[in-house]
C-alpha cells in the first residue's frame, strides 16, 4: 500500500516536472520570451494527479471521466501553487501561447501518468508491477531525452541559419521564424553563400569527389571481394582477416607522410590527390562488406553459369552483380557518406578555394569576420544532401551497416 | 585399431591403385592466379596509401624535418635584357640573376643552360660560360647558402630582336643542381622523440587521451544500449524515431561540431541563454573554453574538467547511434521463447533484462567496445573542430597536428604519430587476445 502510494507520487512528480520543463523551454525557444517553468509546483501537481489516478481506478470504471478529473486536479494545484503564473509570466503576456503551452503541458502530464500507471490500483503491489512502472517511467524519460538531444541541435542549426545577425545577438533564445522579412530575407544567408562564397562550386566539387570515390571504390573492391569470397588461393584466410586491420590504422598517422610525399609530387593541392586517398581508405571496408554478401549467394548459380560457357568475368557481370544489387547500393551509400563527410584530408590537402569540398569550405567560414548564421547555413547545405540520401535509402543502409563493419 | 594401421602401408604398395592428386593442379593454379590478379589493384593502392605511409611515418619520425624543408633547395633564376637597345646595332646585355633559395644549404654541380635569343650577336660571355652556336652553358660549381650571382652576356642586337616582345622569354633558362634532400638522405636524429617525451605536457596529453577514449566509448555504448531498449518493442512512429536517432552519426562532423559550438557559445548560445535566464547559473559557462570548473559538494571542492567533459559528451552523442543500431539488430534476432519461460517463472522485467538480455548482448557489446575504443582513440576531427585541443582537451591525435603543422615540425609530429601507432597496436593485441570469438564482425 505504502509502496504503491510512493511509486505513484514519484512517477507523477517526475512527469509533472519533465512535462513542465519541456513545455517551458519550448515556449521560450518558440516565442523568445523567457518563460521560467514552475517545475516544483508542476511536480507536486503531477504527484497529486498520479495519486488520484491510482485511487480512482479502484472504485469507478469510467476511465475517461477519471482522466478528466485528474487533468483538473493538476490544473488547479498548479495554478494555486504558482499564483496563476505557471511560466512566471503574467497572463497578459502572450495569453494564447501560454494557454496552449499550459494545455499541452498538462495533457502530456496526464497522458504520461495514465500510460505509466495503467493497470495499477491502490493496494498492495507486487515487485513485478513496481518494476513495470519503473521501466515505463524510464522508457518515457528515454524517449523525451533522446528526441530532445538529437532534435535540438538540428533545430538550432536550421533556425540560426534563417536569422539575421542583429536578431541573433539581441535574443539568443528566440529561435522562431521571422516571417515578416519575407522569403528573400529569410534565406539571405543561403543566397550570400552561393553568390559571394562560391558554395555552388564547393557543392559541385563535393558531389564529384564523392561520386568518383564511390565508382573507384566499387571498381577496386568488387573483383577483390569476389576473389576473397569465391576463389581458392593460398593466403586467403589471412587476407580476409587483415582487411579489417587495415581499417584500424588511424588517418592521422597517414597524414604527415602523405602530406610530405604529395607535396613533393605536386599532388597535394589537387583533387587527384584526394581521389587517390579517399578510395584507398574506403576500399578495405567496401571489400569486407561485399565479400560477406557474396559468400551468402548460392555458388551453384555461378557454377551453372560456368558450365554453360560463361567466363569468370561474365559470371561476375551477369550473375553475381545483378544478385548483389542491395549490397552494392548499401556499400555505395556508405562510401558516399564517408567521402562527403570527410574532413581531415580535405583540410590538410586543399589550399585553393576553387577546389574546396564542402567540409573545407565550411572550415574557411569559421572566422570572426563571417557571421554565425552563414556558418550554420553552410552546415545545413552540407547536411541536407546526405540526410536526404540517407532517409531515402535508410533500409539498405541499416542492413549494410550491421552486416559488415563500419568506420567510426 | 592396430589392425587398420597395419593394413595401410600394404594398401599403398599396390601401384595401379588410383590416388587422389597431390599438390596444386593446373586448374587450382589458374584459379589462384586469377584471384591474385583480381586482388592486385586493391593490394597496390592499400600498399601505396596505407602501408607505405605507415612505414614512411617511422622514417620521418627520425628525421630533423620541418614544414619548410618540403621545398627542396634550388637555384632561382631571372633573365633580363639590360642596356635599353633602341636601334639595330645597339649594344645590350643579357643578364641572368641567380640565387640560392635557401639560407644554409649548399647546392652542387650547378649548371645554367640557355639559348641566346635570335638577333642577338654575342660579343663576350662570362668566364664560367661557354657558347656553342647559340647554346650558352655556364658551369657554376658548388654554391653555398645565401649565394647570389649575376651573369652578364654582352652583345649587339638587330631589327628582328627589337621587333620581338620579351625576346629573352622565348627560351627559358634552365638551371640544374644537386642538393641534399633532407627526406632522402641518411641523417637520423632521435631529437624528435626526446622532444616529445621530455615535454611535461605529453603525459597530460596521454592522460586526457585515455579519459576521452574510455568515457567517450562507454558513454556511447550505454546510450546506445538505452536507446535500443526504447525501440525494441514495435509501436507507431518507431521507424521515424529510428531514423531520427541516426542523424548525429550520418551528418558531416563539420556541421554538427559547429552546431554544438553555436549552441554552447558563451555569448550568443542558446544553452547559455537558457541557463542564465532561467536562473540555473549566475553567469554564462564557456563549455568549450574553460579548462575546469570548481564544484563544491558537501564542502569538498572538486575540479571538474569542463571542456573535456563537453567534448566527451559530444563524442557519446555523435556515436551512440552506431552502438544503438548494432545492439538493436542483435536484440531483434533474439529468441523470445526464453522470455515467455521467464515470465511464467515469475521473473521481473529488470531480472529478465539483467539475467537474459544482457548476457546475450555481451558478445556484441564487447565487440562494439573494442571497435569504438580503437576508433575513438584514433579520432581527430571532433576535438580539433570543437576546441582545437585547447582547455585541457588535447589528445594524442590532436598533438600530432599541433606538433607537425601548427609548430611546423613534421618530425616531431611523426614521432607522436609513432606513439599513437604503438599504443594502438598494444590495444589491438590485448583485445584480440581477450575478446570473445563467437561474435565476428
Amino acid at each position: 500500500m505504502l509502496a504503491c502510494i510512493l511509486i505513484a507520487l514519484a512517477c507523477g512528480a517526475v512527469w509533472g516536472a519533465v512535462s513542465m520543463l519541456v513545455t517551458g523551454v519550448t515556449l521560450t525557444l518558440v516565442t523568445g520570451q523567457v518563460a521560467v517553468p514552475a517545475v516544483g509546483a508542476a511536480a507536486i501537481a503531477g504527484a497529486l494527479q498520479a495519486l488520484w489516478l491510482v485511487w480512482s481506478v479502484k472504485g469507478s470504471s469510467a476511465r475517461s471521466q477519471s482522466s478528466l478529473t485528474g487533468f483538473f486536479i493538476a490544473f488547479i494545484v498548479l495554478m494555486v501553487l504558482t499564483m496563476a503564473m505557471p511560466f512566471s509570466l503574467p497572463l497578459s503576456v502572450m495569453p494564447v501561447w501560454q494557454a496552449v503551452a499550459l494545455v499541452l503541458s498538462l495533457g502530456a502530464m496526464m497522458y504520461a501518468n495514465a500510460a505509466c500507471l495503467r493497470g495499477i490500483a491502490l493496494g498492495a503491489m507486487r515487485r513485478y508491477d513496481q518494476e513495470v512502472v519503473l521501466i515505463r517511467v524510464l522508457k518515457g524519460i528515454g524517449f523525451v531525452f533522446f528526441t530532445i538531444i538529437v532534435a535540438l541541435p538540428f533545430y538550432v542549426m536550421v533556425m540560426t541559419s534563417l536569422k539575421s545577425q542583429q536578431a541573433l545577438l539581441a535574443n539568443p533564445l528566440d529561435l522562431s521564424i521571422d516571417i515578416g522579412q519575407g522569403i528573400a530575407g529569410l534565406f539571405r544567408s543561403y543566397v550570400e553563400l552561393f553568390t559571394q562564397y562560391d558554395f555552388g562550386t564547393y557543392l559541385l566539387v563535393s558531389t564529384v569527389v564523392s561520386v568518383a570515390t564511390v565508382i573507384l571504390t566499387l571498381l577496386f573492391s568488387v573483383p577483390g571481394a569476389y576473389a576473397v569470397s569465391r576463389l581458392r588461393f593460398p593466403g586467403r584466410a589471412m587476407l580476409s582477416r587483415s582487411v579489417l586491420l587495415i581499417y584500424m590504422v588511424p588517418a592521422i598517422v597517414l597524414v604527415i607522410p602523405l602530406y610530405t610525399v604529395f607535396s613533393q609530387l605536386g599532388l597535394r593541392n589537387s583533387l587527384t590527390g584526394l581521389l587517390i586517398v579517399y578510395p584507398a581508405t574506403t576500399i578495405p571496408v567496401a571489400l569486407y562488406m561485399l565479400q560477406g554478401y557474396f559468400r551468402g549467394l548460392p555458388a551453384e548459380l555461378e557454377e551453372a553459369g560456368l558450365m554453360d560457357g560463361l567466363s569468370r568475368i561474365g559470371v561476375i557481370l551477369k550473375i553475381t552483380l545483378p544478385l548483389s544489387l542491395p549490397a552494392l547500393a548499401s556499400v555505395s551509400l556508405y562510401v558516399f557518406m564517408i567521402a562527403w563527410n570527410e574532413f581531415l584530408f580535405a583540410f590538410m590537402f586543399l589550399d585553393d578555394p576553387d577546389i574546396f569540398t564542402l567540409s573545407r569550405g565550411i572550415v574557411a567560414l569559421n572566422s570572426s569576420e563571417v557571421p554565425r548564421q552563414h556558418l550554420m547555413a553552410g552546415a545545413v547545405i552540407a547536411t541536407v544532401p546526405v540526410l536526404v540520401i540517407f532517409l531515402w535509402f535508410e533500409r539498405f543502409l541499416v542492413q549494410g551497416l550491421t552486416a559488415g563493419s563500419v568506420k567510426g | 585399431m592396430s589392425d587398420i594401421s597395419a593394413k595401410l602401408p600394404a594398401a599403398q604398395d599396390e601401384d595401379d591403385r588410383p590416388r587422389p592428386p597431390k599438390g596444386i593442379g593446373p586448374m587450382q593454379r589458374r584459379e589462384s592466379r586469377l584471384a591474385y590478379l583480381m586482388l592486385a589493384p586493391t593490394f597496390l593502392i592499400v600498399l601505396a596509401i596505407v602501408l607505405g605511409p605507415l612505414l614512411a611515418n617511422f622514417w620521418i619520425s627520425v628525421k630533423p624535418v620541418g614544414l619548410a624543408d618540403l621545398r627542396p633547395p634550388s637555384v632561382l633564376i631571372n633573365e633580363r635584357v639590360r642596356g635599353g637597345p633602341e636601334n639595330p646595332g645597339d649594344a645590350a646585355t643579357l643578364e641572368y640573376r641567380l640565387r640560392n633559395s635557401t639560407q644554409d644549404k649548399e647546392i652542387r654541380a650547378v649548371m645554367l643552360e640557355d639559348r641566346i635569343p635570335d638577333g642577338f650577336s654575342v660579343t663576350s660571355v662570362p668566364e664560367v660560360c661557354t657558347l656553342t652556336d647559340d647554346l650558352l652553358s655556364c658551369d657554376l660549381g658548388t654554391v653555398p647558402g645565401k649565394w647570389r650571382e649575376r651573369l652578364k652576356v654582352e652583345g649587339t642586337v638587330d631589327q628582328a630582336f627589337l621587333d620581338t616582345e620579351d625576346p629573352e622569354d622565348i627560351h627559358a633558362a634552365v638551371v640544374s643542381g644537386d642538393a641534399d634532400n633532407i627526406l632522402t638522405n641518411f641523417d637520423f636524429t632521435l631529437e624528435n622523440f626526446a622532444r616529445v617525451f621530455d615535454n611535461d605536457e605529453f603525459w597530460s596529453v596521454l592522460r586526457v587521451t585515455f579519459y576521452y577514449t574510455i568515457f567517450g566509448t562507454g558513454g556511447a555504448l550505454v546510450m546506445g544500449l538505452f536507446a535500443a531498449q526504447l525501440l525494441h518493442t514495435s509501436f507507431k512512429g518507431r521507424g521515424f524515431l529510428r531514423g531520427l536517432f541516426l542523424f548525429p552519426y550520418v551528418s558531416p562532423v563539420i556541421a554538427v561540431a559547429f552546431t554544438w559550438l553555436v549552441l554552447f557559445d558563451p555569448f550568443s548560445g542558446t544553452v547559455n541563454a537558457l541557463v542564465t535566464k532561467m536562473g540555473v547559473a549566475d553567469q554564462a559557462i564557456n563549455f568549450f573554453g574553460q579548462r575546469s570548473l570548481d564544484l563544491s559538494l558537501f564542502g569538498l571542492t572538486i575540479e571538474f574538467p569542463l571542456a573535456l567533459s563537453t567534448v566527451i559528451a559530444f563524442e557519446a552523442w555523435r556515436y551512440f547511434p552506431l552502438s544503438f543500431l548494432f545492439i538493436l539488430a542483435r536484440m531483434q534476432s533474439m529468441n523470445t521463447d526464453v522470455y515467455e519461460a521467464a515470465e511464467m517463472d515469475g521473473a521481473t522485467p529488470l531480472q529478465q533484462f539483467w539475467y537474459i538480455s544482457l548476457p546475450q548482448l555481451m558478445g556484441i557489446l564487447s565487440v562494439l567496445f573494442l571497435l569504438r575504443f580503437i576508433w575513438t582513440f584514433n579520432k581527430f576531427d571532433d576535438i580539433f573542430l570543437l576546441t582545437g585541443g585547447n582547455a585541457g582537451t588535447r589528445t594524442l591525435t590532436v598533438d600530432v597536428y599541433e606538433q607537425g603543422f601548427a609548430l611546423s615540425n613534421l618530425g616531431a609530429g611523426a614521432a607522436v604519430a609513432v606513439v599513437v601507432f604503438v599504443v594502438l597496436v598494444a590495444f589491438a593485441t590485448l583485445f584480440l587476445t581477450f575478446s570473445p570469438k563467437e561474435e565476428g564482425l
